[in-house]
């Protein structure tokens, strides 16, 4: 018993050091696994928890203004207010949502939205109970909010436009990023509520204008709760851009172009190329477009005949007419087959071969000169001049003046018009050019197509011989108060100045000269005188027998078969500097033509454009406002 | 050689008794409670409630219970083995009957105060009944296989009861605190590899009984970073907030881990990886030392008993404890499977609290009668 109680002892201490031996080794185990874990691996699992929980997020940068030459914004932030709900916040949802209704209205159809965004959403997520609340609406939810647990007011900004469709194709638009935008490595674009530019300023210099994007480093929990901020880097808010545009001029330019119909003007600074104002009516509301169009808005939008969604200044591709004369002069003289004194004589109309070509005045000019030709018109002059001369010179000249090739203009969208050569014509149809075709060309119709902007330019280089380009943008930023611009060294375009002059005194004729095809139109003060041409385009063509039976009157052809009206100006003729364009789609509501409806307006742009130039304008008088106020 | 006169030394008085505990181990108890109180504290964000000031009442009330388990003669203890180790098993085929009918997964019984886990106490009734079994058992006995088959039963059918629940945790506690007290009862080595051997035919079978949870815990355990949101989330995100620890830990209440919420049971069986996170390698060692000496009490307990019976006890309460730890601080480390095994004073919990005290309770008392000697069967 007792060696039994013994040997039982001496067993039991044995197991139990081998035991207790076992679990010192097990306990140095788990030593080992937490110096492994705590010290070998505490970098690499530092990271980590630090990954769980900091959480990067985007901070979208205030997007840049768009302003004009004066600082006079055209695109802009404005705050918005939505109403949000935080469900866990809320205690009772129903009574909540009935105070909420109280006070702004809440349709069934919110409510329900509503509820079943607070049951697909993690409770602390925010829920949106409205979007775009009135400043009221905003500020009597605000002052309930102790009664409305869980009900705050998130303040976004939307762009907004203030001039709306009287800049909407220059400025353009900003709409959600669509797929195809998605191609770029800048983060931004994954944000949901972010807006790029689509169209005009707003798509051309979207890079400037969007800015980077700033990061807010915050910690969140194992739910995606965010706990607190730890660190922020604040973005570079987008560039302010400042366009060359005058805003009133703009607004005017787009008044007198809304009452046509549908039309075009282009105003430049020929000493700069500074587009003042670059007006295409009928257009669109641009807010509407950041805000998110309907689907009746679209259809609206794409179904009008007047297409509102067309820059007509830049996209719109129209026969120059008459207003092409001025190139085909100068290409004549240029080439020496005709001299400032050589006479043509106009019967009325034209023989080439067997066929006849017809000047707009049926009993003829009589024997002309140059300045005459250009004066009244006339197209049997050109026609003879342009024979003369060839279609190859005529288009290299106009290539000089900026026809034919988009002249660049940083907005997205410009055409390149046309301008034919024998080869041209060639390569495309693969019959030989004829020379009939030059006749037509020699005033500007045949395949001759050009863009308001492309004639703009044109008249800026022939008032000053220089390679004028039209800009936008302004490089130093908003003017001064002075407002002084000094003309800027543009190569020169090496036509003979005496060439130059002579043309320009034509054109002064038209407008200034009894007689002149757009004397009906001329300024009375001497000092703000423009000069120009006028232009009339077919758009169709006339058959002898049409001819035989006697032109219809203009309103008694359908719209769409009626005459573009089209005129060119300079002002003042003195010191030529501003010059327009303007087309006027089938002569407008008169159904008239260049001399009749497109004159006028060109003469009311310029004299405005001549007002707010600096050496007339009445000192003190602030830039402006003050004018766009009135007009 | 003693007459049979002196087997037994003078009764106690209760007060005697008292003053006769190890005042060293309940100072060592009381120091862990602490440290488990102060991790409940900072899992509530700072708040006492819901966790810390409960615990710590329950602590109180087992503190009551040691005592009173421990004044009780380890005669008592030594009679009453079968039949509390009976009344447990019973309630644990009552709360699986229960079950069974399809009163839901409850594993416990509310007795108000708290909810009783019959599983939880059968890890001392079990240690306990061993004990007892073995105590009357003399060298030639233990090596007849025969007399073996009673405690193996005993150890199997508990367990294979948990494992049903499905608690692989306590099943693995149960069969391994049995098979140490095997081996310190001197069970011949080879019966120990025998059994091995068959366990090891019988793992394929149990596979079978596995649910697919469990499935996934242990394919999981094997690589966890192949579904690091899925199963494998607990354990990879245990591992994170132990290691990011490192040397110092982030600091008290600091542990982002577990105060965003990225580790799952926090106040409960990961409350060490919490305590790892926040005091770092030298919190995790220093709670390690604290139960180490835990041990090392247990151990020298039994040895100064002069009964094999409170050698046993003393030894498989020692061996239960360091099971506790070892298991639920090897989870959290991911050294093995996720199991849910508490981490004895610290998770929050009645009935582990109450089963631990009740653990050293038994192990205060062998230390108090240690003097004490026992025949076979208890009777002097």
């Amino acid at each position: 018993m007792a060696n039994n109680d013994k040997t039982r002892s001496k067993l039991l201490t044995r197991r139990a050091a081998l035991l207790g031996g076992g679990q010192l080794l097990l306990l140095g185990t788990l030593a080992g696994r937490l110096y492994y874990l705590q010290v070998i691996q505490a970098d690499r699992y530092a990271m980590q928890a630090d990954e769980n929980r900091i959480n990067i997020r985007l901070l979208a940068p205030p997007r840049g203004r768009i302003v004009d030459r004066f600082g006079v914004p055209l695109a802009e932030n404005r705050p918005t207010y939505r109403a949000v709900l935080v469900a866990e916040q809320a205690g009772d949802l129903q009574s909540t949502l009935d105070a909420v209704a109280t006070l702004v209205p809440l349709s069934d159809n919110d409510r329900r939205r509503v509820l079943r965004d607070i049951r697909n959403k993690l409770s602390f997520v925010p829920v949106a109970l409205r979007e775009n609340l009135s400043w009221e609406e905003m500020a009597r939810i605000e002052v309930n909010t102790l009664e409305l647990p869980g009900v705050s007011i998130e303040r976004a900004l939307i762009r907004s436009y203030p001039f709306g469709e009287t800049s909407a194709h220059l400025v353009g638009y900003v709409a959600a990023v669509s797929e195809k935008d998605l191609s770029g490595d800048d983060p931004l674009l994954e944000l949901p509520d972010f807006r790029i530019g689509k169209s005009g300023v707003e798509k051309s210099y979207d890079l400037n204008l969007r800015g980077t994007a700033g990061t807010s480093q915050v910690e969140v929990n194992a739910f995606g709760r965010v706990v607190r901020e730890l660190a922020r880097e604040d973005g570079m808010p987008g560039q302010e851009m400042v366009l060359t545009l005058d805003m009133a001029l703009q607004a005017y330019a787009a008044k007198r172009c809304a009452a046509e119909q549908s039309a075009a003007a282009v105003v430049l600074d020929s000493w700069t190329g500074d587009v003042l104002a670059m007006a295409s009516m009928p257009a669109y509301d641009p807010s509407a477009f950041a805000a998110g169009l309907t689907g009746a808005q679209w259809k609206a939008l794409i179904e009008n005949p007047l297409n509102p969604l067309t820059d007509k200044a830049i996209s719109g591709s129209y026969p120059p007419g008459s207003t092409f004369k001025p190139i085909v002069a100068l290409a004549a003289l240029d080439a020496g087959v005709i001299t400032p004194d050589t006479h043509i004589f106009c019967p009325g109309h034209y023989e080439l071969g067997d066929a006849k070509f017809h000047c707009w005045k049926h009993d003829g000019h009589g024997s002309m000169v140059l300045r005459d030709g250009l004066k009244h018109s006339c197209d049997v002059f050109f026609f003879e001049t342009a024979r003369r001369t060839g279609i190859d010179r005529i288009a290299a000249m106009a290539k000089r003046f900026g026809l034919g090739a988009p002249i660049g203009i940083d907005i997205p969208g410009e055409r390149s018009g046309l301008i034919p050569t024998t080869g041209w014509k060639k390569a495309t149809t693969g019959i030989a050019w004829q020379q009939g075709e030059t006749l037509s060309a020699g005033i500007g119709q045949s395949y001759v197509l050009t863009t308001p902007l492309q004639l703009a330019t044109m008249v800026a280089r022939l008032a000053t011989g220089h390679e004028i380009v039209p800009r936008l943008v302004r490089e130093d930023g908003v003017m001064t108060q002075d407002g002084g611009t000094d003309r800027i060294e543009a190569p020169s375009l090496n036509i003979a100045a005496k060439d130059l002059k002579l043309v320009l005194e034509g054109m002064y004729a038209v407008v200034n000269e009894q007689g002149g095809t757009a004397y009906a139109a001329r300024v009375m003060d001497p000092a703000m005188a423009m000069g120009g041409k006028s232009g009339s385009a077919q758009v169709r063509h006339i058959t002898e027998a049409e001819r035989d039976r006697g032109l219809p009157k203009a309103l008694q052809v359908p719209w769409k078969d009626r005459d573009h009206a089209l005129f060119i100006a300079f002002a003042p003729v003195t010191n030529p500097r501003y010059v327009c364009a303007c087309v006027v789609e089938h002569g407008g509501a008169s159904g008239g033509g260049g001399s009749a409806v497109a004159a006028p307006i060109c003469r009311d742009i310029l004299l405005e454009a001549q007002k707010r130039d600096p050496v007339h304008r009445v000192p003190d008088q602030p830039y402006g406002s003050a004018t766009l106020a009135s007009g | 050689m003693h007459s049979a006169l002196d087997t037994s030394v003078p009764r106690q008085s209760i007060l005697l008794k008292l003053l006769s505990i190890n005042w060293g181990l309940l100072l060592l108890l009381s120091a862990i409670a602490c440290i488990g109180f102060a991790m409940l504290y900072s899992a509530a964000n700072g708040h006492w409630d819901p966790w810390a000031s409960k615990q710590a009442v329950r602590f109180g009330i087992s503190i009551v219970v040691m005592m009173a388990v421990a004044t009780v003669d380890l005669r008592f203890w030594l009679r009453s083995a079968y039949a509390i180790y009976a009344g447990t098993l019973l309630l644990l085929i009552a709360v699986e009957v229960k079950g069974a009918i399809g009163m839901g997964a409850q594993r416990w019984i509310d007795l108000g105060v708290i909810q009783l886990q019959p599983s939880e106490l059968m890890k001392i009734a079990c240690v306990l009944v061993l004990a007892r079994y073995f105590s009357t058992l003399t060298p030639d006995e233990i090596k007849r296989p025969l007399r073996l088959i009673p405690p193996a039963l005993m150890v199997f059918l508990p367990a294979g009861l948990v494992m049903k629940q499905p608690d692989l945790g306590t099943a693995m506690m149960l069969t391994l605190a049995g098979g140490a007290m095997f081996f310190l009862a001197g069970v011949r080595w080879w019966k120990f590899v025998v059994l091995l051997a068959a366990g090891g035919g019988i793992v394929p079978v149990a596979w079978r009984f596995l649910r697919d949870y469990q499935k996934n815990r242990i394919y999981t355990f094997l690589d966890p970073e192949n579904d690091p949101l899925g199963a494998g989330y607990h354990s990879l995100q245990s591992k994170i907030a132990i290691g990011s620890g490192g040397m110092f830990g982030k600091g008290f209440m600091n542990g982002s881990q577990a105060h965003l919420n990225f580790l799952p049971e926090k106040q409960t069986d990961f409350i060490f990886t919490m305590l790892a996170e926040e005091w770092g390698l030298m919190g995790g060692l220093v709670l390690l030392g604290l139960y180490t000496l835990i041990f090392i009490y247990g151990f020298a307990i039994a040895f100064r008993s002069r009964s094999h019976f409170g050698r046993l006890l003393a030894l498989g309460i020692t061996v239960n404890m360091f099971l506790y730890v070892f298991i639920n601080t090897a989870m959290v480390m991911g050294l093995i499977p996720v199991v849910g095994v508490p981490l004895p004073l610290i998770s929050y919990g009645g009935t582990a609290m109450l089963t631990v005290m009740f653990g050293f309770g038994l192990m205060m008392c062998v230390y108090v009668h240690r003097d004490t000697r026992l025949g076979r069967g208890g009777d002097e």
